[in-house]
């Protein structure tokens, strides 16, 4: 308090506020001075609470209607302290003492006569007669769950059709078609195949060389061939990138208001899709991104894998809280393992038990005291061939750093500064200037309230670049805007940054650590981040095998997610591939596998798959070979009349889906008809051409979207820049998540906002060009005929039937007519100068390309 | 989109072949598009749905000022303030203010603005807000709106969708998904923006986990109006119609082979976005407007006109069957140079909302149309002083514990004030409406039990409310 508090105004306001809280007490009523009767007087007044704190529920684990569980308290603590009710927490909550809210919530308050008789109850010793012994039979066994048990070890059925199965897939699938009398569709036509195959695999359409040289093989082995084959490119790794990212929620902004940006995320989109394209083993790609940092001298690619919990989203608004949101934080991260892993909601019991399945809210934060101890780093992590180049240029580098910083009197001025915001920062109230200063450094910056604690001299480069950054950025918090522009810093900033990219700098990588001494970890009552209640310890959901061991870490629970006694991890995991095949899973809501779980259509084969899984070492490749080579993956998706009278949603496999495709693969589809699609892999986020208006509806009011020259605008939409506040908006009109929390899978819409953008963006347009200019230059004959055949094959791996043909014919023919009558408009639509063909025709092919680059076909995985 | 029920529902009703190989025809296309008969109903995730009541109001303008306007400068004044101006108030009182830049020993400062009791009622409405003042007998005014969310972007997501938490849908995307679209050549949930970009950017306007269909479809003020909605160069409109019959053509021979009613949806959303194409800009065109009409909201007047073309739009929107208009300024974060700010806020939005209400009522659309002005949280009684030597700079912090919305049309009782705050402007005082109490109201308004309009997603039926929520009854009329 400061000496410009007026003293005098205090009753004043004091009366004024008074009429503010209505009924909050100074005291408590005093107890009652009569001997009182527990059974008489006390136990009809507990009567009241038992709705909520008796047998059935327990908010706030607290129990009123047994002696035993009354006075071990609540997830607050105990509530009754026997001879002393001024410090019993029950008499607190009913007499609405210096408590947030009173109890009981609804109907009358206790008056202070009743009041009076519990804390005299208390004071007196809080007799209670002993619980009586509670039967065995009263609490019923809970039903068992499918998911919780133990897995099976299913042998594939015996069939009626024994030549129809590929592998033991479809002995199961086929089995349970034939008990119902169904049988499976032919096979798909190799064409189709073929797409479908690469679709899946790479999320790419298959080249004409691809085309050709699948026609050409004829060995019963061709298609296990092409898998291979696909199996080893490195797209396969884009493709199930794209997947995994949706459920680690990756994005290149921090979201929230501000939404800055995150330079260094992609390295661990890079690590993912080099993984993947490894067949790193499940279990140690799983556990190098939850508790990488946590093994035996962690390598700087295991370090990078924890960029898994990086991804959270960050806020940083002026009024942050930083324990708050550290609290949010912890609580995603938490809720993320538990929907990619173990496909439980286990967020759910943040703020009360689980309503529907076995996890209590104490459970909960025994789990949440894994990720409770989680401290975020930026870690150097050079990419191969970069640390020769800068260990030679690093000291010239940074001489010409200081410099510069010489230049504009930095030294001399910095130091006075820090000083100063730092007397601020353990001064709080005297200048709201200096308390921005000094509060803008801890939320704009990450460590800055930190480093600028260690003395200058023994701060590393990072901390002394961060704390020096800062204060060339927010000086501006402290001086006027003229004072600031004399100085120059905005000027300076600039040539920092050029000079910054003048010289090979050592990529970083966001990663995390564990905090030497561990935070206390509680449960939060009603998931409040300030309302702890009693301590947990680390521990997994009371109703899986329990971590053997006393206060396991977060490497211990990774483990333990791979252990062979865990039901649920490999079943959530095939089941969320599978889905990406058929367009659902074997168990429809993938990600919850909880009690109010869809059962599984083939409760048999989901767990035959999990083992063999297993049994491969994890191999994510050898599940997806033993998929995609079924007998049940490779039926024709055609719709069935009979089908939809008995398995309308197709839960029985008697037939393939035909699937639009995911917002990226659509994009990567174009792009490659059209022969832009530039194939370079992993690297940095790209910023497509984004049409302008865009980024100035985030707050920023237009981040940065400086389009790159040259090829690297065709990247595949796994690499463009994910800005979370405004996503790029072909991703969010064609489903793309939002990457805000775990999400496990995708929906398909079908709007009028996605027809628009496939006919009218820049992007599908240059698509349709270049598709034209291609079929003029690639098409072995001039004919329109034999162009159309080309064009089929760029666009949909195959060849167009008569009616197609004659459709497009006339299209073409009509267009002519109007091209011929309109010479002016032909430019517009091919702008391009051709060489060695004619322009009219190449407009016209412009036109048709557009149209087959809009089909459903094009956009479908059949 | 067709889910699955929608889909076993068409199967097992008109039977597969007849409905696909032979059924589909141009008569029965006709049909789809103009969304007449059932088969319509079926397929469409949009067409026009019946809420669980009859509804009140068919149509929601949500006039969303982002960054939190002052409340005791605008609605609601609070005079025994001059009594402690340029005071610190005691710790017993400031005890559980959260605070974004302030400290809690900052110095009150009293509204230098002027209230005048206006309309039948007499509410007091500051006379930065004339044309405001003029429509008090139209409005209710909530004195007593509170909220947990202390920061921007978390404070626009529990407005718009019922958490701080970002995923999840917003109110216009429960209302399209629960009512579908009465035009079908418009989006149905709309959002309009002037000023700066606003903290919650798309997630104030996104379907969160419901399908994309519902999100809300940002107009925007240059370029084309709707993303993509302009052919390429080169097309015409008949070249474009050219184009798509080739393209409906070939998409139907697929259909015919393949039987998927998923290529039936694109064949439809094609037209459609054909027919909007064509909607959009006669939606724009203001020529058919009188002159004093475009007058009245200021329209071609500075600084008014971005923000007039958008009350006007909106209502040319519900004309149109537009279910859900957001129309967003930013910003009202005054920490800083509230007076002069505050000022220009004004001067931007208070003519043609004011417009935009008595034009409504002329129209006699005001009873089926419900109109929110209003903005994430409201500012303190304390004082922002960066600059002592220059009082004007001064501004307010972050305030969620009791600020001011108000609401018109849509079966609300205008000409009434809801709810009070104490003397320091720190907490509501009486009739406590909580934002999900607000929109426990606007669904009610609209014909849904706002506890019933659920969707499963990860395990669990969400809803708009979360797990709160009380109606206002005295807002209703």
């Amino acid at each position: 308090m400061t000496e410009k508090v007026s003293l005098t105004i205090f009753p004043a306001i004091l009366l004024a506020l008074a009429a503010a809280l209505p009924g909050a007490p100074a005291e408590l009523p005093p107890a009652a001075s009569e001997k009182v009767d527990f059974e008489k007087q006390v136990r009809p007044l507990f009567e009241r609470c038992t709705a909520c704190h008796g047998a059935a529920l327990q908010i706030n684990g607290l129990r009123l209607d047994r002696k035993k569980a009354a006075f071990e308290g609540g997830l607050s603590g105990p509530a009754i302290v026997p001879g002393d009710s001024a410090n019993s927490r029950l008499i607190h909550m009913v007499a609405g003492f210096r408590v947030k809210s009173v109890m009981p919530p609804s109907g009358e308050p206790l008056t202070p006569q009743q009041i009076g008789l519990l804390r005299a109850w208390i004071d007196q010793g809080a007799a209670w007669p002993d619980d009586p012994v509670e039967t065995t039979a009263a609490e019923p066994e809970k039903p068992k769950h499918w998911a919780f048990e133990p897995r099976t070890q299913p042998k594939p059925p015996a069939v009626e059709h024994s030549d129809w199965p590929h592998n033991p897939i479809d002995n199961f699938v086929l089995a349970r078609l034939e008990a119902d009398g169904l049988a499976p569709s032919p096979a798909a036509d190799p064409l189709t195949l073929l797409r479908r195959l690469c679709l899946d695999l790479t999320g790419l359409p298959p080249t004409p060389e691809q085309i050709a040289a699948f026609q050409a093989d004829s060995s019963p082995r061709a298609v296990a061939r092409l898998i291979d084959g696909l199996l080893r490119s490195e797209a396969y790794g884009e493709k199930w990138a794209m997947h995994w990212l949706d459920q680690v929620r990756y994005a290149d902004s921090d979201g929230y208001e501000k939404d800055d940006e995150r330079p260094h995320a992609w390295r661990y989109r890079q690590w993912v899709i080099e993984s993947l394209n490894a067949d790193k083993p499940f279990d140690e790609f799983s556990i190098e991104q939850i508790a990488g940092d946590l093994l035996p001298h962690p390598t700087a690619d295991q370090l990078v894998a924890t960029g898994f919990h990086r991804n959270t989203l960050t806020n940083r608004e002026g009024g942050v809280n930083k324990e708050q949101f550290r609290f949010e934080e912890t609580v995603d991260r938490a809720n993320t393992i538990g929907s990619v892993w173990l496909g439980l909601t286990v967020g759910c019991a943040q703020c009360h038990d689980h309503k529907f399945d076995p996890i209590t809210q104490k459970d909960y934060y025994r789990f949440f005291a894994f990720v409770n101890n989680i401290e975020e780093e930026l870690t150097p992590a050079p990419l191969p061939g970069e640390r020769g180049a800068w260990l030679r240029t690093h000291a010239e580098y940074r001489a010409r750093r200081q410099e510069l910083l010489c230049a504009y009197d930095v030294p001399d001025l910095q130091p006075a500064w820090e000083e100063k915001v730092q007397y601020h920062g353990q001064n709080p109230g005297q200048d709201t200037a200096w308390d921005v200063n000094w509060d803008t450094l801890a939320k704009m910056t990450d460590g800055g309230e930190k480093y600028i604690l260690i003395p200058a001299d023994q701060r590393t480069e990072l901390q002394a670049d961060v704390v020096t950054d800062y204060f060339l950025r927010f000086y501006t918090q402290i001086v006027s805007r003229d004072e600031y522009n004399a100085l120059g810093f905005g000027e300076l900033r600039g040539k920092l940054e050029r000079l910054e990219r003048s010289y090979p700098q050592m990529s970083q990588a966001r990663t995390v650590s564990e905090l030497a001494t561990p935070r206390p970890a509680t449960v939060h009552v009603r998931g409040g981040w300030d309302r702890p209640g009693v301590a947990v310890t680390p521990g997994v959901p009371g109703f899986l095998p329990q971590i053997d061991k006393p206060n396991p870490t977060r490497l211990d629970m990774a483990r333990w997610l791979f252990r062979d006694d865990n039901p649920l991890t490999a079943r959530v995991l095939v089941n969320r591939v599978w889905q990406e095949y058929f367009g659902q899973g074997l168990v429809t809501t993938s990600d919850d596998f909880g009690t109010r779980s869809d059962a599984p259509s083939h409760p048999a084969l989901l767990d035959w798959l999990a083992q063999d899984f297993i049994d491969s070492g994890w191999s994510l490749k050898h599940l997806h070979r033993t998929i995609v080579s079924s007998a049940a993956y490779q039926q024709a998706s055609d719709a069935r009349p009979e089908l939809s009278e008995k398995d309308p949603d197709n839960r029985l496999l008697a037939r393939q889906e035909r699937l639009r495709l995911p917002a990226e693969l659509i994009r990567d589809a174009a792009l490659a008809a059209g022969g832009l699609l530039n194939l370079r892999v992993g690297g940095k986020s790209v910023k497509p051409p984004m049409p302008e208006g865009v980024a100035s509806l985030s707050y920023a009011g237009g981040f940065d979207w400086t389009v790159p020259e040259g090829v690297d605008r065709y990247r595949r939409g796994l690499y463009i820049h994910f800005q979370r506040t405004v996503p790029y908006p072909m991703l969010s009109t064609f489903d793309a998540t939002e990457r805000t929390v775990a999400e496990c899978s995708r929906e398909r819409s079908n709007t009028p906002l996605q027809a628009l953008n496939l006919l009218n963006d820049p992007v599908f347009v240059e698509a349709a060009q270049g598709l034209a200019t291609r079929v003029l230059l690639e098409s072995p004959a001039p004919d329109l005929d034999v162009r159309l055949g080309v064009a089929y094959q760029l666009c949909l791996g195959r060849d167009p039937s008569a009616a197609e043909r004659s459709r497009l014919e006339r299209f073409y023919h009509d267009q002519m007519r109007v091209l011929d009558a309109s010479p002016e408009i032909v430019g517009s639509l091919y702008p391009l100068q051709p060489e060695g063909y004619d322009r009219v025709a190449a407009a016209a092919w412009t036109g048709l390309s557009r149209v087959l680059l809009n089909t459903d076909e094009f956009m479908t995985r059949e | 989109m067709l889910d699955r029920p929608q889909f076993q529902a068409i199967q097992s009703r008109r039977g597969f072949l007849e409905r696909t190989l032979a059924g589909l025809g141009s008569m029965a296309l006709a049909d789809l598009l103009h969304g007449e008969g059932r088969t319509a109903q079926q397929d469409d995730p949009l067409a026009p749905k019946d809420p669980h009541f009859a509804p009140k109001a068919k149509n929601v303008i949500f006039l969303f000022q982002a960054g939190a306007p002052s409340q005791m400068d605008l609605f609601d004044p609070k005079p025994k303030l001059k009594k402690y101006h340029g005071q610190s108030l005691p710790p017993e009182l400031t005890k559980d203010l959260q605070l974004a830049f302030i400290k809690k020993n900052a110095q009150v400062m009293a509204s230098v603005q002027k209230f005048r009791k206006c309309g039948q009622s007499g509410m007091e409405i500051s006379d930065l807000l004339p044309h405001t003042q003029s429509i008090a007998d139209e409005i209710c005014l909530v004195r007593s709106m509170f909220s947990e969310a202390f920061n921007h972007h978390p404070g626009q997501s529990l407005l718009m969708t019922g958490s701080p938490l970002l995923g999840r849908p917003t109110v216009g995307a429960w209302l399209t998904y629960g009512l579908g679209s009465e035009n079908r050549n418009l989006p149905g949930f709309v959002v309009l923006s002037s000023g700066r970009g606003t903290s919650g950017g798309s997630s104030n306007w996104s379907s969160g986990f419901l399908p994309s269909t519902y999100a809300g479809v940002p107009f925007r003020s240059s370029g084309d109006p709707i993303l993509y909605l302009s052919n390429p160069d080169g097309v015409d409109r008949d070249m474009q119609r050219m184009s798509l019959d080739a393209l409906k053509d070939l998409n139907q021979e697929r259909l015919d082979k393949t039987g998927d009613l998923e290529i039936a949806s694109r064949i439809q959303s094609y037209e459609l976005a054909f027919r909007m194409q064509a909607a959009a800009p006669e939606l724009l065109d203001f020529s058919s407007e009188p002159q004093s009409v475009l007058d009245s909201y200021g329209v071609g007047k500075e600084p008014m006109h971005p923000y007039a073309v958008n009350c006007l739009l909106a209502r040319r929107m519900v004309e149109r069957g537009v279910r859900f208009v957001m129309l967003a300024h930013a910003s009202w974060d005054q920490h800083q140079n509230l007076k002069k700010d505050l000022q220009k806020n004004c001067d931007i939005t208070d003519q043609p909302g004011a417009a935009l209400i008595k034009d409504l009522k002329q129209r006699g659309l005001l009873d089926s149309t419900l109109v929110v002005w209003g903005g994430e949280f409201g500012r303190t009684s304390l004082a922002d002083i960066r600059r002592p030597e220059d009082i004007d700079s001064a501004g307010r912090d972050h305030h969620p514990n009791g600020y001011s919305m108000w609401v018109a049309g849509g079966g609300v009782r205008g000409g009434q004030v809801i709810g009070s705050t104490d003397d320091l402007a720190m907490r509501v005082d009486t009739e406590k409406v909580h934002v999900h109490d607000l929109q426990a109201t606007l669904l009610n308004q609209m014909g849904f039990d706002h506890t019933k309009l659920t969707y499963r997603h990860m395990g669990r039926d969400f809803r708009l409310t979360d797990v709160e929520g009380e109606i206002v009854r005295k807002m209703i009329a």
